[in-house]
């Protein structure tokens, strides 16, 4: 059982909360997270958080339904089981897309998501995993991990300074 | 920072902040079933029960239940089917090509759109399985190797395609939905207070916590899939479209079904959706989020898709007559003025001539005149496809053969049965689950509420940053 420390910054306006994030990384205090009830834009860029690439993933996972589809297709028609339909060729390529284009964008769209899933830790639970309930509903949380050298006074003045409503303590057991 | 547009108007009316869209949306998820869902739920009930003797009957006596005869092989089923489909479009349009135009007024009423989606798709795939007679031997539209009894499917038929569009646009639509449901799931896992409500929210959140670089991952997620869903919306009509014109029977036989039934999808979906939302905004009293904007905007639409839906329609008998082929000219001819005309002008009526009056701006914004003209639009639509069907087919090119069709009460059964389902389903969705996105209300509310929010003293010290002005616009 390892547990960590967090001090927790709540704001409660998101123009605030940017304003503070950018004061904090400035002092050198290094952000552990930032909770929201929705997505901020801008955050990313105070962040420093890094364009997701499950983009690249789609279209790969994009791909790979294309090919299986093609592929699919072609051998069980035109060479495991040829049979005429309709006096077509057995390989009537354009016959073939729509089901190719489905499968392309079934596998783009699962793949992603749960390329998503496993990278995000996202999975059914019965724990709680929020540090405080009310960021789920109208409040910004700041997690600073609380590390050995770091002041704790002098980083309860950081937040409220900034605009932090609360200045908060919570120790997560792992 | 707040910004009040002097043409638009709010999208979230009545000053809500924050925690009172968490409190508006949750409320009817956490207090108990109120009387008027509970007689809504009953109704629903008995009509879901009506679907299973009818779907009972149809399975235990076989398709002869039905009135299908030798002339009209398909007649209410794919009706059904089309029409259910097509009113699951609207969810997507509002979800995902909204998403893709940046039309932020889709975020109120894009999660009860969606729900309809799901719902609406689940109704009509019943309608191909039924019909197959033996649905027990569903699996055979599968390509399986041919030892199950088949030989391979035939990638050649639009009908396999219908299966492989209908299935993938069911299974991406789930997704989007359960996405968007994820971070409202988690502040309804937060708010609980009971040991039930709490584990189950918290497995339907899957560990959501609102970090922000699941959020950033989120928004690319939702962004890729609207991408991806944008296409696949018009793939699936386009497909069942082609259901008719890839066959050889004048009436079905034209290259103008594919964005002709697109747009009258979308047409019957915003019409479904209007109905529902209607009622949902008064049952739960979210007049505050699904405002008259968002009824005249969806208006706007319905007379857009409309109009196209009665170019068609034109175009059609145009074509018909230009063709110079005797038999697709009959096929219409015999539309307007044979024993359907009534179905045909039904259909005129409704879709072509009652979304015009959207264009009086009283109309377009009175909830009243909205939901009795999104019921003629929903009634004009499932005739739209009766008459495609059902007229095209019961006079082939032997006079001898030439049948009327006529339901019969398990035709009926089904049909009104699948409301039944549809509407169990959306009840128990608008009691259990959030029926307005909130996570996606509240990213739009500090630029299009048109309040000033109140900043706590902190903020008024510091202000707001100048420099990070222009990310939030």
């Amino acid at each position: 059982m390892t547990s960590k420390k967090y001090i927790l910054g709540v704001f409660d306006d998101e123009d605030v909360l940017l304003n503070a994030i950018e004061k904090t990384r400035a002092a050198g205090t290094k952000i552990y997270d930032v909770f929201s009830p929705y997505p901020i834009h801008g955050i990313d860029d105070v962040l420093g958080i890094q364009r997701s690439r499950l983009p690249i993933v789609a279209f790969f996972c994009g791909l790979c339904g294309t090919s299986f589809a093609l592929w699919m297709q072609i051998w069980m028609l035109g060479f495991d089981w040829p049979m005429i339909i309709g006096g077509k060729p057995h390989v009537a390529l354009p016959a073939f897309i729509p089901v190719t284009f489905e499968l392309t964008v079934l596998c783009a769209a699962f793949g992603m998501v749960i390329t998503f899933f496993v990278i995000s830790g996202l999975r059914p639970t019965l724990k709680v995993p929020v540090m405080d309930l009310r960021s789920t509903d109208d409040k910004y949380v700041m997690a600073i991990e609380l590390k050995e050298g770091i002041d704790i006074q002098k980083l309860n003045d950081l937040l409220r300074s900034n605009g932090a409503i609360e200045v908060n303590e919570k120790e997560v057991v792992k | 920072m707040q910004h009040v547009s002097p043409i638009r108007e709010p999208l979230v009316t009545g000053g809500k902040t924050y925690a009172d869209i968490t409190e508006d949306v949750c409320r009817q998820v956490e207090a108990k079933p109120n009387v008027r869902w509970m007689i809504a739920m009953g109704v629903s009930l008995v009509f879901l029960g009506i679907f299973l003797y009818s779907v009972y009957r149809t399975l235990w006596f076989g398709i002869g239940e039905w009135g299908l005869n030798k002339t009209v092989g398909w007649a209410w089923d794919i009706t059904n089917f089309v029409w259910w489909v097509g009113i699951g479009h609207a969810g997507t349009l509002i979800s995902a090509i909204l998403l893709l135009f940046r039309q932020k007024w889709r975020t109120s009423i894009n999660r009860a759109a969606e729900a309809m989606t799901i719902f609406a798709v689940i109704c009509a795939a019943m309608f191909p399985v039924l019909h197959m007679g033996r649905p027990w031997l569903a699996y055979w539209v599968l390509p399986l190797p041919n030892t199950f009894g088949s030989l391979w499917v035939n990638f050649n038929s639009p009908l396999l395609w219908d299966v492989f569009a209908i299935s993938t646009y069911f299974s991406v639509s789930l997704v989007f939905w359960y996405i968007g449901l994820i971070p409202d799931f988690a502040t309804i896992r937060d708010r609980a207070t009971g040991p039930i409500a709490r584990r189950a929210y918290a497995l339907l959140s899957m560990n959501w916590t609102g970090s922000a670089k699941h959020w950033s991952r989120y928004e690319t997620v939702s962004l890729i899939l609207a991408g991806l869903a944008t296409p696949l919306v018009l793939s699936v009509h386009t497909i069942v479209s082609m259901d008719f014109a890839t066959s050889v029977i004048p009436g079905w036989h034209t290259t103008i079904f594919p964005p002709y039934f697109v747009a009258g999808a979308i047409f019957s979906g915003f019409a479904m959706v209007l109905t529902l939302m209607i009622i949902t905004r008064k049952v739960f009293k979210l007049e505050d989020y699904i405002t008259l904007e968002h009824v005249e905007s969806m208006n706007k639409v319905i007379t857009l898709t409309g109009s196209i839906v009665g170019v068609a329609y034109i175009t059609e008998f145009f074509i018909a007559w230009y063709s110079g082929v005797e038999y697709e000219q009959y096929a219409f001819i015999n539309r307007a003025t044979g024993p359907y005309w009534w179905a045909y002008w039904s259909m005129m009526t409704c879709n072509v001539i009652t979304p015009q009056l959207f264009w009086f701006r009283g109309i377009r914004r009175s909830l009243t005149a909205t939901f009795i003209i999104s019921i003629f639009v929903n009634i004009g639509m499932w005739f739209e496809r009766f008459v495609i069907i059902v007229t095209s087919l019961h006079r082939d090119f032997l006079p001898s053969s030439w049948v009327m069709f006529s339901p019969t009460a398990i035709d009926v059964g089904v049909y009104v049965g699948t409301m039944g389902l549809f509407f169990t389903l959306f009840l128990l969705f608008a009691k259990f689950f959030p029926v307005v996105n909130m996570a996606e209300v509240k990213s739009i509310l500090k630029s299009s509420s048109g309040i000033s929010h109140t900043t706590h003293p902190g903020a008024s010290m510091h202000g707001t940053a100048p420099n990070n002005s222009h990310k939030h616009d």
